[in-house]
């Protein structure tokens, strides 16, 4: 099995180069937002192990919003972000990036504070790389490789399975054979590629068994503290979920345009949002503490397909930004903005309060848990308001859906033993 | 507390009628030639409300204002700016708002006879008439107001007696509206899908399912001096532009119904028994209403899917199934604490799989579409028209999750086999699949389109007071 893992380089951009940098982005789309795979500055198509990229300006602006809770908030210089969901380690991927875009890359840095005529590349990128607090990764081992085999097999066959009603006993299991045969000889010749999973890393399995033991055992350890504190931590939670300020405007209609004006070209849509957390330490301590509690069960508990009950995120991602005061979130999501929004609010709104609710003027929690954005007026105003312009995004897999990519993974993962009875064959074959 | 009264004398009457007595009607999209003259008519036109009248009235008047339309008739530009963003953006509105509805290629607003640009409504007044009684009171209506607008589309209905052209049986689905204001709906989660649903969904002013309040104007009350409006519920230092109002959503939908049985006699080759059969399953319905899923002796609207999550009976795709998938909030299961907390995480596969389409009850639509039919141009189709509170989350929700996407409930590479535009952003999806527990699935391919939009608009279905104070203060 092949871990994925995820890049994020963040750099801040000399504010006199924004309006080129802007123009350099453009030229990188075959569509508005939507990257050309082959564009000449930063071929994403070239990078064979990675799923999904892309470049966003994150300014400011939302920083303003501080007043509300009496803050007269600190310029933050605006940043170029370059992100990716790759196989294997980010390091390889980011290796990958310059070996193939070098000259653009350098275009495109060329407009940051710190970036350097002569520098290395991908030392530069790597040392900009952040820490990103969770990383949501919707099927863990899933390589790009395995789900463009996967999905031209499942074309391969879909073309060929006879579809009318069966004859007689027996014969699921001999149209499923027969397309096994098929499928072997199409291999031989080539045309159809069915590559053997690679081992798991070594390090890699030892470094998250070690995770996976080492979270709980230094909570049991710290017990006493936590468990000391838990009464006051509460207290204290209440009093600020009954004074924080909401705010909840609407967004502006021109921003909202030219949100939706990169929306909609693919079956999968992209989602960026920054935000300012609320003043104080216990808020900070709280989105610290609750990143951690969900990075802990995405790591170990949610990559078979699903987050709790949302199974439209391809890969997400939290970031702690500036000493935590901004976080950070990214999607890649199936489906229109609208849904999005709903699955959130009626399937996992308790999760996006746990986060989301230490971010300035949130809808008001109670308990952490409930309220929040289950108030479906604020919160979509909210979640708009909060979204900046993905300037450049890329899928390595348009046209495809996570129901699709599990679909043709189930087939792929059928050529053993679907045609063992005829119940199995059956079965198997409805999938095509 | 108690139920919020609710003012029927204040509600145009579509809301709560579908004026099936009134078998002739006609829609008449406007454009503003005289605001004066325009505001004077309305002001006094005679709108008919949601009382109940005995005898049935002879004839029946409804206005709706479309945001261009409101701005027309010199309405505050702030005050139709706080209506919901796609109220004021309207339906013709590419490439975003097209691109997410499917209003591409053959059903792109630039091929609107009517609904675009100059050709965009400003007022829709919707004529309905008992028997005999229709020609009479449009002329009579045209007439009066003769001077005030100029004609964009005259759009004339036809009763096919409750049949769709296509030959189905219409309009059997339809939300129970709950008229008292009671329903309260909060936080709390519905195991088992319903008909009833909350007057917010449909009525400004009033609680939705959310147990909300849909966003609608709100005006500082000095700027209703004569308090032609009522306080708003939720923030009574308002006044409320919104209350007793609703959003009319109209789209004229051209059925080919020639080009649609003549598909299906070629995909069956002719077979009588199967040409029924694959009809039936692209509907979801037999031509008689039946459903396909079944409803036992329940009436025709008293159903769901539940027992047939894998579309064995009524195939996932099928038009009824995307029009309202009939989904609770939580995929079935028990009611028991443990067993909702495993599926609220995810953990119950079966669930999971059950699970792509949840919460039906918050997508609904009141319908009340006409069909039409122009003999002497060989056309015909529906005036579909829908009313919601929300068009983001009702109308376009509908239309774009469930009616128009290529992926609706898991499915691959097929829109809505009757409405639906077969090139998506996902590629062509021209395909309609009929999943069977003996055999593979059967997949119809090269499903040509069906039906064709030619015009259209969202409209604001006010209040009787709203219309009033729209037309006599609102500057």
């Amino acid at each position: 099995m092949t871990p994925q893992s995820c890049f994020m380089v963040v750099a801040s951009i000399v504010p006199a180069r924004e309006a080129s940098l802007r123009e350099l982005l453009q030229s990188m789309n075959a569509q508005a937002g939507n990257a050309d795979p082959g564009n000449a500055v930063l071929p994403f198509g070239a990078v064979e192990t990675l799923h999904y990229a892309r470049l966003v300006l994150v300014d400011d602006a939302m920083q303003a919003d501080l007043a509300v809770c009496g803050v007269t908030p600190a310029r933050i210089p605006t940043r170029l972000v370059l992100m990716g969901d790759c196989d294997g380690p980010a390091a390889d991927c980011l290796a990958a990036i310059a070996r193939v875009a070098e000259a653009g890359l350098r275009r495109l840095f060329g407009h940051c504070q710190d970036f350097t005529e002569g520098a290395d590349v991908l030392a530069w990128m790597r040392a900009h790389d952040q820490p990103v607090a969770v990383n949501f990764i919707c099927r863990l081992g899933r390589t790009v490789r395995r789900v463009r085999e996967d999905h031209a097999l499942w074309r391969a066959l879909a073309a060929r399975v006879p579809r009318g009603p069966l004859e007689g006993p027996g014969e699921a299991q001999s149209r499923c054979r027969a397309l096994l045969d098929f499928v072997e000889a199409e291999r031989r010749a080539g045309r159809l590629a069915l590559t053997d999973e690679r081992p798991t890393p070594l390090a890699w399995q030892f470094a998250n068994a070690l995770h996976l033991v080492a979270l709980p055992v230094l909570a049991l350890l710290l017990a006493p503290l936590w468990l000391a504190a838990l009464p006051f931590a509460l207290l204290m939670l209440r009093r600020l979920e009954k004074s924080d300020p909401e705010w909840c405007p609407r967004p502006d209609p021109a921003a909202l345009r030219a949100l939706q004006g990169l929306e909609d070209f693919d079956v999968t849509n992209q989602f960026s949002a920054i935000g300012p957390v609320k003043p104080g330490w216990f808020r900070r301590l709280l989105v610290r503490g609750v990143l951690t509690a969900i990075q802990y069960t995405c790591r170990h508990i949610f990559h078979r397909g699903y987050l709790a009950r949302v199974q439209t995120i391809h890969f997400a991602r939290w970031v702690v930004l500036d000493d935590t005061a901004r976080v950070f979130f990214a999607s890649n999501y199936d489906g229109g903005h609208e849904a999005y929004m709903d699955d959130f609010i009626n399937k996992v709104g308790w999760g996006l309060n746990l986060v989301f609710s230490n971010g300035v003027g949130w809808p008001r929690t109670s308990w952490l848990l409930f309220g929040g954005a289950k108030k479906e007026p604020d919160f979509k105003r909210y979640q708009r308001r909060h979204q900046i312009p993905t300037q450049v995004w890329y899928k390595a897999y348009p046209g495809l859906t996570l129901t699709d990519l599990e679909r043709a993974g189930r087939i792929r993962d059928g050529l053993r033993g679907a045609a063992r009875s005829e119940a199995s064959a059956l079965a198997w074959l409805r999938l095509i | 507390m108690a139920a919020p009264r609710v003012d029927l004398a204040d509600i145009q009457g579509l809301l709560r009628y579908g004026y099936g007595h009134h078998t002739e009607s006609v829609f008449l999209a406007l454009r503003v030639r005289d605001r004066a003259a325009a505001r004077a008519w309305l002001a006094q036109a005679d709108v008919a409300n949601a009382v109940p009248q005995a005898p049935l009235p002879a004839t029946v008047l409804q206005v709706a204002f479309s945001a261009e339309g409101l701005a027309a008739l010199g309405v505050a530009d702030d005050i139709t700016a706080a209506f919901s963003p796609e109220f004021v953006a309207g339906m013709a509105d590419p490439p975003e708002r097209s691109r997410r509805l499917g209003d591409t290629g053959a059903n792109d607003p630039a091929g609107w006879p009517w609904g675009t640009g100059p050709r965009t409504a400003h007022v829709l007044l919707l004529l309905y008439a008992l028997p005999g009684g229709l020609d009479a009171f449009e002329q009579a209506t045209r007439a009066r107001y003769a001077m005030a607008f100029d004609l964009v589309a005259r759009l004339p209905t036809v009763d096919m007696g409750g049949v769709e052209p296509f030959g189905f049986t219409d309009g059997i689905s339809q939300p129970a509206v709950d008229w008292t204001g009671t329903r309260r709906m909060g936080e709390d989660k519905v195991l088992h899908y319903g008909n009833d649903v909350c007057l917010g969904e449909f009525v400004l002013g009033y609680r939705n399912e959310y147990g909300l309040y849909t966003d609608r104007p709100l005006l500082d009350p000095q700027r209703d001096p004569q308090a032609l409006l009522a306080r708003a519920e939720d923030q009574p230092d308002k006044a409320d532009l919104g209350r007793n109002g609703s959003y009319l959503v109209l789209r004229q939908l051209e059925q080919d119904v020639a080009g649609f049985w003549r598909w299906i006699d070629a995909a069956t080759q002719g077979d009588p028994t199967e040409r029924e059969l694959l009809a039936a399953a692209m509907v979801g319905r037999t031509k008689s209403g039946e459903p396909l899923a079944g409803c036992g002796d329940r009436g025709l609207n008293a159903f769901d899917f539940d027992a047939d999550p894998d579309g064995l009976r009524c195939p996932l795709g099928a038009h009824v199934r995307r029009a309202n998938p009939r989904t609770a909030d939580m995929p079935a299961g028990t009611g028991g604490l443990l067993s909702q907390l495993v599926r609220t995480l995810g953990f119950d596969a079966t669930a999971r799989r059950h699970d792509l389409v949840a919460s039906a009850r918050l997508h609904r639509l009141l319908r009340r579409g006409r069909e039409y039919r122009l003999a002497a141009e060989g056309r015909q189709g529906l005036h579909f028209v829908a009313l919601n509170a929300n068009i983001a989350r009702q109308f376009e929700f509908v239309q774009t999750a469930w009616i128009a996407s290529a992926h609706f409930n898991g499915l691959s590479g097929e829109v809505d086999p009757l409405l639906g535009t077969r090139s998506t952003a996902a590629g062509c999806a021209d395909a309609f699949s009929r999943p069977s527990d003996d055999c593979p699935n059967r997949r119809e391919t090269g499903l040509p389109q069906f039906v064709t939009l030619r015009g259209g608009g969202y409209f604001f279905l006010p209040g009787l007071r709203a219309l009033r104070y729209l037309m006599e203060e609102s500057r």
